[in-house]
């Protein structure tokens, strides 16, 4: 047997945008075990909902995270009207779906990005992102936030979008296909990226299941699990079928971000066809009494948020369960016994987002 | 359409190891381990999900009590338990890895557990200088 070693990968690397830490213990260039370390960047925004009013936590909540912020707020609100009783206006809750979609699509583009850096390839890295700016054009368009949106409120959302204006967004949509297909194609079908993706990083089905992976990391292992089946928002009045992909390795999961780019824009043009028509915010009276766990979809998987309040303005508790946390069981599996070279690879496929993961 | 309405089942401390691998076996996933003061004592929900439906197990524990790891049925639950022992201060026996309070490392200790913080209160300038 081999002396062993252990090499720390990170916090600061060039393939991590945010910092998490890997103990990987070696055996030659085979990694036989991985410890993660986190907590570099955690801020305790979860203490704060003590201090604050829970209408004005909704600002906080969409900061926990600098990719997919809106969905964080939207969760956050959803879990107060449950908890309130609060029927939100169906305007409203299509165009939280529209915006959601719109984050995931920008989420993913980015995503695309990083992964194309990481394997050296810096031409796909920027034409991935020069497809992610027509998105947040259409989010700075709509909501005034590049990555930041600010638009949800506790009943609602601040913000409608005019006839016109969600035209414009479905023609925007239509004339970005071709670029996207021809994306997509070149992570299908690019020889340096099957040679770094296929075969890597395993997570076989029942691991998946058994480790509690969410988002394109338990879809890429062959399971259908997405939130958005469970109908929240406007998607219980949506036609679609999540993307899921066989293979269980970082090829997989790559395929089903690259793949759930067309389900978005097709999510986003059954919502402009069938936005009802009527107010997008209702007056909410009064302070939350209860507990609620919400759950919602978010690029990177299921996040769950709880809120826990006693009739004051302040809530007892928020509780977010990201979906970075729950897949660093999976990470660890998928390490054992891959190269050290295709470290960086596998640990940007589960997609980590370290400040939501710590918040 | 809404989820149905959340129904959280009481355990005790006794019934949790039994309770999770009657979960396992029939096939859930752990979504998540969360915990919440409630009075002198903190909760400790755990949550299962099958078929797109949430399940809740809570637990009602004294602050000084040790909880069972559920992480030698779920490894996952490693991640949980040990974010709770650093932020409650509340101690976990077996789990599978365990930081042993390094996990998320605060600058207060276990900022959501019983004591208070402490307050920084500023220093009386001496009237002599």
């Amino acid at each position: 047997m081999s002396k062993q070693i252990i090499v720390p990968f990170g916090p600061q690397h060039p393939v991590l945008p945010e910092p998490i830490h890997l103990d990987l213990v070696l055996e030659d260039e085979r990694v036989i075990e991985a410890i993660p370390s986190i907590g570099y960047v955690h801020r305790g925004l979860e203490k704060l909902i003590e201090k604050r009013d829970y209408k004005d936590y909704v600002f906080i909540a969409e900061r926990i995270c600098g990719i997919c912020s809106f969905i964080h707020s939207a969760t956050y609100c959803e879990a107060i009207e449950e908890v309130m009783k609060v029927e939100v206006p169906r305007r409203a809750t299509f165009l939280r779906t529209i915006w959601s979609e719109c984050s995931r699509m920008h989420s993913h583009l980015l995503w695309m990005g990083c992964f194309a850096d990481s394997m050296g390839y810096e031409n796909l890295f920027m034409n991935s992102w020069r497809i992610r700016e027509k998105i947040l054009d259409i989010l700075e368009r709509t909501t005034g936030g590049r990555v930041i949106q600010g638009v949800c409120r506790v009943g609602g959302v601040s913000r409608d979008i005019q006839k016109e204006e969600l035209d414009k967004i479905s023609g925007d949509l239509n004339e970005l296909i071709p670029d996207l297909k021809e994306l997509t194609r070149v992570f299908e079908e690019d020889a340096t990226v099957q040679m770094r993706t296929k075969g890597i990083g395993l997570l076989p089905k029942d691991k998946a299941w058994e480790l509690g992976a969410v988002g394109p990391v338990i879809r890429g292992s062959g399971i259908s699990v997405d939130t958005r089946l469970t109908g929240y928002g406007a998607y219980g009045e949506l036609d679609f079928k999540p993307v899921v992909k066989n293979e269980c390795d970082c090829y997989a999961r790559c395929l089903v971000r690259a793949e759930e780019l067309f389900t978005s824009i097709d999510l986003i043009q059954q919502a402009i066809d069938q936005i009802p028509g009527g107010d997008v915010k209702i007056p909410v009276k009064g302070n939350p009494c209860g507990e609620f766990f919400a759950r919602a979809e978010q690029p990177r998987g299921e996040v769950i948020h709880y809120v826990k309040a006693n009739g004051k303005k302040n809530l007892v508790r928020h509780r977010v369960r990201t979906p970075t946390l729950a897949n660093i069981a999976p990470l660890v599996t998928m390490l054992a016994g891959c190269e050290l070279a295709d470290v960086p690879v596998i640990v940007l496929t589960i997609d980590p987002c370290i400040g939501c993961m710590e918040r | 359409m809404k989820e149905d309405e959340q129904t959280i089942r009481n355990i005790t401390m006794d019934e949790l190891i039994s309770s999770v691998h009657v979960f396992k076996d029939e096939g859930f996933r752990l979504v998540q381990i969360s915990s919440a003061r409630e009075e002198d004592s903190f909760q400790v929900t755990y949550t299962f999900d099958r078929d797109l439906a949430l399940s809740h197990v809570r637990l009602l524990v004294p602050p000084d009590a040790e909880i069972p790891s559920i992480s030698k049925i779920y490894l996952a639950a490693f991640v949980y338990e040990n974010e709770i022992a650093d932020l409650f201060g509340l101690s976990f026996s077996r789990i599978a890895i365990d930081y042993k309070g390094t996990f998320i490392r605060t600058s207060i200790l276990h900022p959501f557990g019983m004591q208070k913080p402490p307050v920084v209160t500023k220093k009386v300038e001496d009237s002599n200088e």
